[in-house]
């Protein structure tokens, strides 16, 4: 055993060890990457469908997605639609961390927590990409515990909500982690968001103690600060600085139509 | 040693030897993770996996590592197998590695996995480490099952995700138990599952290694003379 600890042999074990476990390591990752890019698409799209509350289980998640939506990228800013970039391709997650392509927010302005926020954001329409049924957009900002990241969807008229629904939230289980409990959500259903079409100022909130009104949901229960950081992203995001310039649009177009 | 018998190896950690009843071993991520069945289940195979594999290849090249440094290839093994545990996962349960998230990687610094090793694997041949490693593999499992049933009784109304007792949110009648959901009540499970076992094994109770001696004045003065 003397031999196994003189430098050579302990270079040489240390050695091979790390060539093999490193090729190991590498292949499994090299191999098993696009069944776990496949998942984590798999996963966005079913999400999208449950936001929609169109999905029914047992549905295939591919057929369907394919059949009802049409991603489309939307510049915050104007509210129009981006020409240049495509749906399929443009990670608005990366994008918030390019400086290039997103904007620092900072005190009074970022009520939502978040920090950075891209400046073009994929929206994903139901039916027909004209006029839509339903606008699915990412929200996300800061929860009691950590960044809640989720979907909310609206109707056709960019005003009446369908449903929110978070994928990736660390509230605590039983309070604040309640916002994953159907019964809940299910409150969502027919809630306005502005009054009188004045998109500048969204009005939908949580509320304790019996939301009463189509502007109110009721908060959860022994989760005032959850509560709190879900209205915040809602009036962020459905502000100037969020998608109040683009939801505008579909104000305006159900008055012409009308 | 070298005469454990195949039923011994496997077995004994489950009951008689647990390694997080009796060696209190492994805690951190059995509080992290068993808030629910299905969770604690699907850890409780990457454990098994990890373990039994680590001790197999630990045990095949026992008789090359150099003792200086033998911790780091051990190390560098069981991490490994870590992150392939952790792809696989994360390609075929893609729901439960959510889940999961950093409680598979953290399986790195489970003390069982390491502890099997220096202990078992340094001096045993592949085959016996490895069902060394399926049997505390298993006692870990084990408890996290027992763990998680309770919690996820008690704190959420379900086992395996089906309800049991329908819970006031959802139009029951039970109130649930919101400390369950929380990882120090895993510590009161834990604790309270110890008491149970050593209790039934007398043997099981340690020896008290040391009594507080009562404070006396003439030491102080002794002290304070020095």
């Amino acid at each position: 055993m003397a031999s196994n600890n003189s430098i050579k042999k302990t270079l040489i074990v240390a050695f091979s060890l790390c060539v093999i476990c490193s090729v190991v390591v590498s292949s499994a990752a090299v191999v098993l990457k696009p069944k776990q890019l496949q998942n984590q698409a798999l996963d966005r799209k079913s999400n999208i469908l449950q936001v929609t509350q169109l999905y029914k289980p047992g549905d295939d998640i591919e057929e369907k997605y394919a059949e009802l939506i049409t991603p489309r990228v939307v510049n915050l800013e104007t509210g129009d639609y981006s020409e240049d970039l495509d749906p399929n391709n443009y990670d608005q997650f990366d994008a918030a961390r390019d400086p290039a392509t997103s904007r620092t927010l900072s005190g009074d302005d970022d009520i939502a927590g978040i920090g950075r926020q891209e400046k073009f954001s994929t929206v994903y329409l139901v039916g027909n990409p004209d006029d839509p049924d339903q606008i699915v957009m990412p929200i996300r900002g800061q929860g009691l515990w950590g960044l809640m990241e989720g979907f909310l969807s609206v109707r056709g008229d960019g005003n009446t909500i369908v449903g929110l629904s978070y994928y990736d939230q660390s509230e605590t289980p039983g309070l604040g982690g309640e916002v994953d409990n159907p019964r809940w959500k299910a409150k969502w259903d027919g809630k306005k968001i502005y009054e009188d079409g004045d998109f500048q100022d969204p009005q939908i909130q949580l509320v304790k103690g019996g939301a009463s009104g189509e502007y109110e949901v009721d908060a959860l229960s022994g989760a005032s600060l959850t509560s709190r950081g879900v209205t915040n992203m809602l009036r962020f995001w459905l502000s100037d600085e969020g998608y109040a310039p683009y939801l505008a649009r579909f104000h305006d177009d159900s008055q012409g139509g009308a | 040693m070298a005469t454990d018998s195949v039923k011994d190896v496997v077995l004994s950690p489950v009951f008689k030897n647990n390694p997080i009843a009796l060696q209190v071993l492994g805690i951190c991520s059995a509080l992290a993770v068993t808030n629910s069945m299905s969770v604690s289940l699907v850890m409780g195979l990457a454990v098994i996996a990890v373990t039994a594999f680590s001790s197999m290849f630990v045990s095949l090249i026992r008789n090359h590592i150099p003792s200086s440094i033998r911790i780091i290839v051990q190390m560098t093994i069981i991490a490994s197998l870590v992150i392939v545990v952790d792809q696989v996962l994360r390609a075929y349960a893609y729901e439960m590695s959510k889940q999961l998230s950093v409680f598979v990687g953290l399986i790195i610094t489970n003390c069982i996995v390491m502890g099997r090793a220096e202990a078992y694997a340094m001096q045993n041949g592949p085959a016996m480490s490895f069902l060394d490693g399926v049997g505390n593999g298993l006692g870990y499992a084990v408890i996290l099952l027992i763990v998680g049933f309770v919690r996820e009784l008690l704190g959420s109304g379900s086992v395996f995700g089906l309800t049991i007792l329908p819970t006031v949110q959802n139009g029951g009648w039970y109130v649930p138990n919101g400390l369950m959901l929380l990882p120090p009540s895993a510590f009161f499970v834990i604790g309270l599952l110890i008491w149970v076992l050593r209790t039934l094994n007398p043997e099981q109770i340690e020896k008290t290694e040391y009594r507080i001696v009562a404070n006396s004045k003439a030491k102080i003065k002794e002290t304070a003379n020095v």
